[in-house]
C-alpha cells in the first residue's frame, strides 16, 4: 500500500498531530477543559475503532458492544473495591475478561446473520447490564465509585492528566496499528472476503466461522481496554455504560466517520462528542438539533464523513 | 392462590400490552423491511398526548381518542417527511436514522412538557375492583386492558386475513414490484401501514400510562422488549409476535412476582431481593438467546416463499 496525499489522508495526518499537540496547547492556554474533553473522545474513539474492525471491514453488525466498556470498567472497579490497585493485575484482566466474554457471546452469536446477529448481540449485551445491576455488592443500579485509580507503580501516574491523556492516546494509535496491521493480513483480507462473499470464501476452503470468530474476540479485547481507561477517567463505572443506547453512540460515531475506513471512527468519535459538547452549550435541548442531524446524515451523505472526503479528491 | 390468579392476570395484561406494540413492529419490519427503534417514542407520545388531551378535555374517552388520532397522524407525518425515503436502505442507516429521531423526541418531550414526569388520572369507573372468582377482586382498569388488545388483536388478524387492504398488504410483503406493477399504490400502502403501527405504539403507551408514570425514556425499555418479542416470534408475523408476547409478558411478571421467594431458598434474604429483578429480566434475554441459537427464524416464521 503505498500512501497518497488526499483528503482523506491529510485529515488523518492532521487529527493525529492535533490530538499529539493538544496538552501543549491546553498548557499553553490553561484550558485544562478541553484536556478532560479530549481524554473522553481519545477513549471513545478507542471503542469505536474496534466496533469499525467487526462492523466494517467484518460485516458484523453489533449492537451490544457497549457491553464490553463494562466488563473492561467492572473489571478496575471491582478489584479496586477489594484492594487490588495494581494495574498490572486490573489491566490484565479487564482485557481477558473482555476476550473470554467475546469468546461466549460470539460462538453462539455467530450462528445467525443480519438483524438476528444485531438483536442476539443486543440480547447479551442486555444481560451484562442486568448483572451489573444485580451486583448489590458492587454498587448495583448506582454504580461503583473508583477511590483510586489503576497504580502503576513509578512507570505512569493516572491521576496527572497529561500522562493519562498521552496513556489513552497511546493505547488508541496503538490499537489503530494493530487494526490497520489485521485488515492488511492474509487473515484480515479472509474476514473481509467473507463479507463480501461468503459462499465463495468457504468453497475455496475457509472456516467462515472460525475466522470471524477471532476477528470478533479480538474487537471484544479491545473494547475492553477502552472500558478500562473510561473507568479510570471517570473513576466510576456503573451499568449505565452498557445500556443499549450506549451501544447505539458507538455505532454512530462508526456509521458518522465512515465505515470500514481506519481513521473513519476516530473522527465520528470527535466530531459526535464536539457537536454533543457545543450544542449542549448553546441550549440545553441540543438533542433536539443532534437527532435530526443524525437523520440528515443518513439521508444525503452516504459512507459518513470519510465517504465525503473521499468524494472532495474527485471533485 | 389469590396472588397466583392475580400475577396470572397481571402477566396476560402486560402481554397484551406488549403484543399491541410488537404488532406494529413486526408490521412495519415484516413488510417494509425497517427496523424502526423510534416505535418506542411513539409510545412516549401516545402516553403524553394522553395526558395532556385528557387533562385539557376532562374527559378519559375524548382525551384518549384524541391522543389515538395524534399519535397516528405524527406517525404518517414522520413516514411522508422522513422514513419512506429510507425504505431498501441496509438496516444500519435505519438505525442510526431512528436512533436520531430517539434523540429528538426525547427532547422535544421535555422542551414541551418539561422533564417531571405527568400522571394520567382514571375516571371513578374504570379504579373500583371487580370480582372475577369468589373472593378474588381485579382492578376494573387492568381487566379493561386485557379486553381492548384483545378486541385489537382480533380486528388486526380480520384486517390483515380477511380483508381486501391486508390482502394487499400481504401481497406487499412478498413482492413489492409485482404488486406496484399491478397498479396498487404501494407508497401509500405503506405510509397506512406505518400510521397504523404508531397508532398501536401509541394505544400500548397511553393504555400503561394510568398504570406507569409518563415520563421521558419510557419508550426504550419496552421497545427492546418489543424487538425481543419480533425476533422469538418471527419477524414479520403476527401470529408469532401474538404468542411470544404472552410468553414474554408471563415470564417477566411472573419472575418478578415469584423469583424472589425461590431464591430466597438458596440465598441470603437481601443478596435475593436484589438478584431476583435482574435475573427476571434476564430471563427474557436469555429465552431470546436460545431461540435464536436453536431456532434462527423465530418459533414461529411468517410464511414466505
Amino acid at each position: 500500500m503505498k500512501a497518497r496525499l488526499n483528503a482523506r489522508n491529510a485529515a488523518a495526518v492532521l487529527v493525529v498531530i492535533g490530538l499529539l499537540l493538544l496538552p501543549l496547547y491546553t498548557s499553553l492556554s490553561g484550558n485544562i477543559f478541553a484536556l478532560t474533553l479530549f481524554t473522553r473522545i481519545v477513549i471513545f474513539a478507542l471503542a469505536a475503532a474496534s466496533l469499525n474492525l467487526i462492523m466494517g471491514y467484518g460485516g458484523m453488525m453489533s449492537f451490544g458492544h457497549a457491553a464490553y466498556l463494562g466488563i473492561g470498567g467492572y473489571s478496575v472497579g471491582i478489584l479496586a473495591a477489594e484492594g487490588i490497585g495494581s494495574g498490572f493485575i486490573q489491566w490484565p484482566v479487564a482485557v481477558l475478561a473482555s476476550a473470554l466474554f467475546a469468546l461466549v457471546i460470539g460462538a453462539l452469536s455467530l450462528r445467525t446473520r443480519g438483524v438476528y446477529f444485531i438483536m442476539i448481540t443486543l440480547a447479551f449485551a442486555q444481560m451484562a447490564y442486568y448483572v451489573a445491576s444485580g451486583l448489590s455488592r458492587y454498587g448495583g443500579d448506582d454504580g461503583l465509585t473508583i477511590y483510586k485509580r489503576s497504580d502503576f507503580g513509578g512507570l505512569i501516574n493516572l491521576s496527572n492528566r497529561v500522562q493519562f491523556y498521552y496513556l489513552c492516546l497511546g493505547c488508541l494509535l496503538g490499537g489503530l496499528y494493530l487494526i490497520w496491521r489485521i485488515v492488511n493480513s492474509r487473515f484480515g483480507m479472509v474476514v473481509q472476503g467473507l463479507r463480501s462473499n461468503e459462499a465463495r470464501m468457504q468453497a475455496i476452503g475457509f472456516p467462515a466461522t472460525r475466522y470471524r470468530l477471532v476477528c470478533f474476540v479480538i474487537s471484544g479485547t479491545l473494547c475492553g481496554l477502552s472500558g478500562a481507561l473510561l473507568a479510570n477517567n471517570t473513576d466510576f463505572v456503573s451499568p449505565a455504560v452498557m445500556y443499549w443506547t450506549r451501544s447505539g453512540d458507538l455505532m454512530v460515531m462508526v456509521i458518522l466517520g465512515g465505515m470500514g475506513s481506519l481513521f473513519g471512527p476516530v473522527i465520528g468519535a470527535i466530531v459526535l462528542l464536539l457537536l454533543e459538547e457545543f450544542l449542549s452549550q448553546v441550549t440545553e435541548y441540543w438533542a433536539m438539533i443532534m437527532g435530526p442531524l443524525l437523520l440528515l446524515i443518513v439521508l444525503f451523505g452516504r459512507g459518513g464523513i470519510d465517504g465525503l472526503l473521499g468524494r472532495l479528491r474527485r471533485a | 392462590m389469590l396472588l397466583v390468579v392475580e400475577q396470572f392476570l397481571n402477566g396476560l395484561q402486560f402481554g397484551l400490552l406488549l403484543f399491541l406494540l410488537a404488532a406494529g413492529l413486526t408490521l412495519v419490519f415484516g413488510i417494509m423491511d425497517f427496523v424502526n427503534l423510534a416505535h418506542g417514542s411513539l409510545y412516549m407520545m401516545g402516553a403524553y398526548f394522553a395526558a395532556s388531551f385528557v387533562a385539557w378535555t376532562g374527559n378519559f374517552i375524548i382525551g384518549v381518542m384524541l391522543a389515538l388520532g395524534a399519535t397516528l397522524l405524527l406517525g404518517i407525518v414522520l413516514e411522508l417527511v422522513a422514513l419512506r425515503h429510507l425504505y431498501g436502505r441496509d438496516h444500519l442507516d435505519h438505525v442510526l436514522a431512528t436512533f436520531g429521531l430517539i434523540l429528538f423526541f426525547n427532547d422535544a418531550v421535555r422542551l414541551i412538557w418539561g422533564p417531571a414526569g405527568l400522571s394520567l388520572p382514571l375516571p371513578t369507573w374504570l379504579t373500583v375492583p371487580i370480582v372475577i372468582l369468589p373472593g378474588i377482586y381485579y382492578p376494573a382498569y387492568r381487566l379493561a386492558i386485557i379486553a381492548v388488545a384483545l378486541a385489537v388483536a382480533l380486528m388486526l388478524y380480520i384486517v390483515v386475513m380477511r380483508t381486501r387492504v391486508g390482502m394487499l398488504i400481504r401481497a406487499g410483503a412478498s413482492n413489492r414490484e409485482m404488486i406496484g406493477a399491478l397498479g396498487i399504490n404501494i407508497k401509500l400502502l405503506y405510509t397506512l401501514v406505518f400510521g397504523l403501527g404508531a397508532a398501536l405504539a401509541g394505544l400500548a403507551g397511553l393504555m400503561q400510562a394510568p398504570i406507569l408514570t409518563v415520563q421521558i425514556g419510557m419508550g426504550e425499555n419496552i421497545l427492546i422488549l418489543a424487538f425481543v418479542i419480533i425476533v422469538i416470534g418471527g419477524i414479520g408475523s403476527i401470529r408469532g409476535a401474538f404468542l411470544a408476547a404472552i410468553l414474554v409478558g408471563m415470564i417477566d411478571t411472573l419472575g418478578r412476582a415469584f423469583l424472589p421467594d425461590l431464591l430466597r431458598q438458596v440465598l441470603s434474604s437481601a443478596a435475593a431481593s436484589t438478584a431476583a429483578p435482574a435475573l427476571s429480566s434476564m430471563l427474557i434475554y436469555l429465552l431470546m438467546a436460545i431461540v435464536l441459537i436453536a431456532r434462527p427464524e423465530g418459533l414461529f416464521p411468517a410464511n414466505r416463499s
